[in-house]
């Protein structure tokens, strides 16, 4: 499993599970060791398969009977048909990526429906880190040190409904966790203050 | 040199023929061939239900000893040996391993070096040029001789990895998975042109005549040497020949001034050809290059996508960093058509400095995944 997403892996994999339909057609980029389309094989009858570029992620999927191509999501979706999956998961992935604007686009074209999960940068502690000690925060989801870390494209809430607005993404859906509850009062009246996770359900309809 | 432990030891080659005249077997050059020869050997026991099969594919030089010795003096196992036993990637104590000879070949199966019942004498040129498709459907009547019902899996490298792919295209309901590893659906113009230059080492040697030579006469050993030196070096990376050899001289202090061997490299490459005319033939060695470089999935079904358009198998395609003769571009090739055709792939590039001939040597990540696949096809 890649050491970005550590945190929060039981009760993101449980929320998105929930949003997809039975027997339908997933594809999971950025599918770490598999665990999530294992969870909707055996759960929800779904089929698929995840894109990983992580080789020991790419080995526990095969151990877990999950279908899984070697791929680099920087180089596109140019293998897949417009509209070939029900839905397509990025789950915790879209900061690692080169160009996410590219890759949110690709997926809501193949997929009918997107799924993205990601850190939103704009939660409290991360800003008061920033704020009164004056360097790049780092926390348990966030361990790295400025130099070294794989997320490269971090963003907060804010800016990711910003981004679905001017890019005519339609958001059927914004579930904003803090500390692994989706329940948490707070991570509601004022989400990008106060949640650290956000699950956006997308959807972009041909031009 | 003792048998390696882990080994399944002492193995035996057996023969099976069919395609008796007058039922001769119809190649897809439109020839006929009869009666037809596979050398095969079988490792691990077949279940009752004739289902616990799997199938491996040779290369081009490869032949049906893929694991085991012949004897307790025989200095080298089979090629895949450290894959084949207890506890192995292909487990002998679960699956009924089975490796043939390919048709046209040179180890035990009817070819070029064998003799035509219409003469009495060897075939060499008047063997008709056979194909990936004839070679699998030649090991179907093996493998249907050995009552198998069902095969958990092909697998083979590079040639192999072409007859792995005929395999679920010809035979979608009997193959329940496929590795296809280190191959292609069709050899690119600089595959196809290192085996002409290899060929045409074999036409230039005097001793080649036509085709016409004799194993007890002079063989065109020199065109084959050289024929083998050149491919030799198409198996492996400029990686691992630096860290191989380098610019080190064989056996002196200073550069010869003459055309004696200097360098390490320069011995190693005529030892891989002076050994490899002990054990190969230069007709066979003609037949089996032209029959890669005829293999064309997407001229034969128009594309790819068609071509796996029926296929059941459950893939898992493996291709390594540093294979620049079967480079991944063309795995990944195979692995667009049969997602646009909405199969069941996974994909694997594998990071490794040995070149082609990666697959011949033991690899963590390798050994790891074909055995993880293949048990979740056989627990399906």
């Amino acid at each position: 499993m890649s050491p970005y997403r550590l945190r929060h892996i039981r009760l993101d994999l449980q929320l998105i599970t929930d949003l997809i339909d039975p027997n339908s057609s997933v594809l999971d980029l950025g599918c770490g060791d598999g665990a999530l389309l294992r969870k909707l094989f055996t759960e929800k009858g779904v089929h698929g398969h995840g894109v990983e570029f992580h080789h020991p992620s790419i080995y526990a999927c095969i151990e877990k009977g999950v279908p899984v191509i070697y791929g680099d999501l920087d180089e596109g979706l140019n293998d897949y048909p417009d509209k070939s999956f029900d839905y397509v998961v990025m789950s915790r992935t879209i900061q690692v990526v080169k160009k996410p604007h590219i890759i949110l686009n690709e997926m809501l074209r193949v997929g009918k429906i997107g799924i993205v999960s990601f850190i939103n940068f704009g939660y409290w502690p991360l800003r008061s880190q920033l704020f009164f000690r004056g360097r790049m925060p780092r926390t348990k989801t966030l361990p790295f040190q400025w130099y070294n870390t794989p997320n490269i494209h971090l963003s907060t809430i804010k800016d990711i409904r910003e981004f679905c607005r001017a890019e005519g993404i339609i958001v059927h859906k914004e579930i904003n966790l803090v500390k692994e509850s989706a329940k948490h009062p707070l991570a509601n009246l004022l989400p990008n203050l106060f949640a650290d996770l956000a699950i956006f359900v997308l959807q972009k309809n041909d031009d | 040199m003792p048998i390696a432990p882990g080994s399944i030891g002492i193995v035996e080659k057996k023969y099976f023929t069919f395609a008796d005249p007058p039922n001769e077997m119809t190649l897809e050059s439109g020839g006929k061939l009869g009666p037809v020869t596979l050398a095969y050997e079988t490792y691990g026991q077949l279940n009752d239900q004739g289902d616990n099969a799997i199938l491996l594919t040779h290369a081009l030089s490869g032949d049906s000893h893929a694991a085991g010795y012949y004897s307790e003096n025989d200095r080298k196992p089979g090629w895949w040996d450290f894959m084949v036993g207890s506890g192995r990637p292909f487990d002998t104590d679960k699956y009924f391993i089975v490796c043939s000879n390919v048709i046209g070949g040179c180890k035990g199966s009817t070819g070029p070096t064998s003799v035509n019942p219409k003469t009495g004498k060897p075939y060499n040129l008047d063997f008709p040029v056979v194909t990936i498709n004839d070679m699998v459907r030649a090991q179907k009547h093996l493998i249907d001789h050995l009552q198998i019902k069902r095969l958990q899996s092909v697998i083979g490298g590079s040639m192999g990895g072409m007859q792995v792919l005929e395999w679920a295209i010809q035979y979608p309901e009997f193959v329940a998975s496929a590795i296809p590893i280190a191959t292609t659906s069709r050899l690119n113009a600089q595959g196809i042109a290192f085996d002409e230059v290899g060929r045409q080492a074999i036409y230039a040697d005097a001793n080649w005549k036509n085709g016409d030579y004799t194993l007890n006469g002079n063989i065109p050993a020199q065109g084959l040497s050289v024929a083998r030196m050149l491919a030799h070096i198409t198996y492996l990376s400029e990686e691992s020949m630096h860290e191989k050899f380098g610019r080190r001289l064989q056996q002196k202090e200073k550069l010869g001034y003459d055309f004696s061997t200097d360098f390490e490299v320069e011995s190693y490459l005529r030892y891989q050809g002076e050994s490899f005319i002990k054990r190969f033939d230069a007709n066979t060695y003609l037949y089996i290059t032209k029959a890669i470089d005829y293999y064309d999935l997407p001229r034969d079904y128009g594309s790819l996508e068609n071509a796996f358009k029926n296929v059941n198998s459950k893939f898992l395609v493996i291709s390594f960093s540093s294979d620049w003769l079967f480079p991944t571009v063309q795995a990944k090739e195979i692995v667009r058509a049969l997602k646009v055709d909405g199969k069941h792939v996974s994909f694997c590039e594998i990071d490794s400095p040995y070149g082609h001939d990666a697959f011949l040597i033991r690899n963590d990540g390798m050994e790891k995944m074909i055995a993880d696949f293949l048990s979740h096809v056989y627990d399906d």
